[in-house]
């Protein structure tokens, strides 16, 4: 499955695993940030704007 | 303009103005390099016009965040702002102050302080010649980036993060002036490089300069 | 209807709603798919063995790198002449993408470039100019979080995108000046980007910088959608503030 890699199968490999980690971290940290952010917003505003006629139509989901 | 400039460089020569600090430091390294990397002429020689350069560079970084803190500080900046002297013009003079302050005496020891780094006599004056068409550009870039930054406390760390890329065709064309002279190359290809950064900088960055004075003050 | 109406907020964040998912699922099959093709299923480089894998991440992520500051720029410039929130936004947005690229860049070249040179870093011109744009990432993202007014964070920010793309743009004919001497007429192995590329290599490589572009849509749109929130949660806790 794996491919001869050869001598430069470190090199391969480790090229590899460092991006795929850094692109899961930017990925992640995204992604974790937008939800609290989307969390902590929905929280203020329901305290905030507790009546039905509010015109927030701010707290768009996803 | 030239009051702004008489005023600006008393204000730095009187005492806590900083005049010597960059010279101090620049002294400072030229003299602590040879004791770090051992007393061995040969590799003095090959890295003595980096050695310079960056010395040049970071003296000229310590003082930076100077140029428009204390005026910001105490009101003098805004006032400078409504005055008729346009900020473009205020900030270059500032940069000026600052280059004369700096880049200037920097420019004229380092040849002497380039004997304690064993530099070869043939790279002085690609060396000379490059800091002093290359400081310039570093006062003005400097002051910039201490526009940007002019309403922080501690700018200091920040101006550096923002101002070293910026420094680096300076630094590049400049080191590699002085290592060609030092090879008996030419240096007139860098130089003329070195000298085009700073006059196209002298020219255009007091226009960002101003504009983020003008963002800072609003 | 022209693009500038999604530079209402509101526009922008119902539009990516929907937007957001399909870009999002789009990179993920581009990815996977370029990934798994180079890396599984193409040959050995002649010369360079199989380190020639490394291309279907090196080459991607140095093009985003770049492609991410452009695109920081003409968000910048938009800021500073139309005034429109979301595209200041956007540019803080894109920053740490950006950031991330110039990383793997800078990692997958010195891998690559340690069995060719012999050594990790050799200030190969290419490198060395990643190196700098690093630095610039670095810089602007410090800003942005130095300056409390949000406003004239973005002012600033702008300011330095513009400058800093001048000296980006001087600093790479810098560094090509400066390492000419050493790497003069070496095939670095970086410069074959996609063009004296064997086909074979070529076709993973293009679907692999689809899907790097993509990806960076997809994370920009992400993260501006979460700026704009927190822009509006920051204000939400100011009035909050203030009537206590």
């Amino acid at each position: 499955m794996m491919p001869d890699l050869g001598k430069y199968a470190d090199a391969v490999l480790s090229a590899y695993a460092v991006s795929l980690l850094l692109l899961a971290a930017i990925i992640v940290i995204s992604i974790w940030r937008a939800k609290a952010i989307k969390r902590q917003l929905a929280e203020v505003e329901a305290r905030s704007a507790p009546s039905p006629a509010s015109s927030s139509d701010k707290s768009v989901d996803t | 303009m030239i009051a702004l400039l008489r005023r600006d460089l008393a204000l730095s020569i009187r005492a806590g103005g900083g005049f010597g600090l960059g010279l101090a430091f620049f002294l400072i390294l030229c003299v602590l390099v040879p004791f770090g990397v051992g007393p061995m002429p040969a590799l003095l020689a090959s890295i003595a016009p980096g050695i310079l350069w960056v010395g040049a560079l970071l003296a000229a970084l310590l003082s930076l965040d100077r140029i428009f803190q204390l005026d910001f500080e105490d009101g003098t900046l805004e006032v400078l702002a409504t005055a008729p002297l346009p900020l473009e013009g205020v900030a270059l003079t500032k940069a000026l102050a600052h280059w004369i302050t700096t880049g200037l005496p920097l420019t004229m020891v380092a040849a002497p302080l380039g004997l304690l780094l064993n530099l070869p006599v043939e790279a002085v004056p690609a060396l000379v010649l490059g800091l002093a068409l290359g400081t310039p550009a570093l006062s003005v870039i400097g002051a910039f980036a201490a526009a940007l930054t002019v309403g922080l406390k501690r700018g200091g760390l920040l101006i550096s993060l923002l101002v070293l890329p910026l420094y680096m065709p300076t630094l590049l064309y400049g080191a590699d002036a002085a290592r060609r002279g030092a090879s008996g190359l030419d240096p007139s290809t860098p130089l003329l490089l070195l000298a085009g950064i700073s006059a196209a900088s002298v020219a255009l960055i007091p226009f960002a300069a101003a504009a983020a004075l003008r963002m800072n003050l609003r | 209807m022209s693009i500038w109406k999604y530079a209402n907020p509101m526009q922008f964040m119902r539009s990516t709603e929907w937007l957001l998912p399909i870009f999002a699922y789009a990179a993920a099959a581009c990815l996977v798919t370029g990934l798994v093709w180079g890396f599984f299923f193409t040959p050995d480089d002649f010369r360079q063995g199989s380190t020639v894998k490394i291309i279907y991440l090196h080459v991607p992520s140095a093009l985003m790198a770049i492609n991410a500051w452009f695109m920081m720029l003409l968000a910048s410039l938009i800021w500073l002449i139309r005034r429109h929130h979301v595209s200041a936004l956007a540019a803080r947005a894109a920053a740490p993408v950006g950031l991330a690229m110039t990383v793997i860049a800078l990692f997958t070249g010195a891998i690559w470039g340690e069995p060719m040179w012999g050594t990790y870093w050799a200030w190969d011109p290419r490198l060395t100019s990643f190196l700098i744009l690093f630095l610039f990432y670095l810089g602007y993202i410090a800003l942005w979080q130095a300056i409390e007014t949000q406003d004239t964070a973005a002012d600033l920010t702008s300011i330095l995108c513009l400058v800093g793309s001048v000296f980006a743009v001087l600093s790479r004919y810098a560094v090509n000046f400066w390492n000419q001497g050493l790497h003069q007429g070496t095939s670095v192995p970086v410069a074959t980007g996609g063009r004296s590329v064997a086909d074979v290599f070529f076709v993973p490589l293009v679907i692999s910088m689809i899907g790097f572009g993509l990806l960076f849509v997809a994370l920009v749109l992400l993260r501006t959608r979460t700026e704009i929130r927190h822009r509006r949660l920051r204000a939400l806790l100011a009035r909050e503030r203030a009537a206590q």
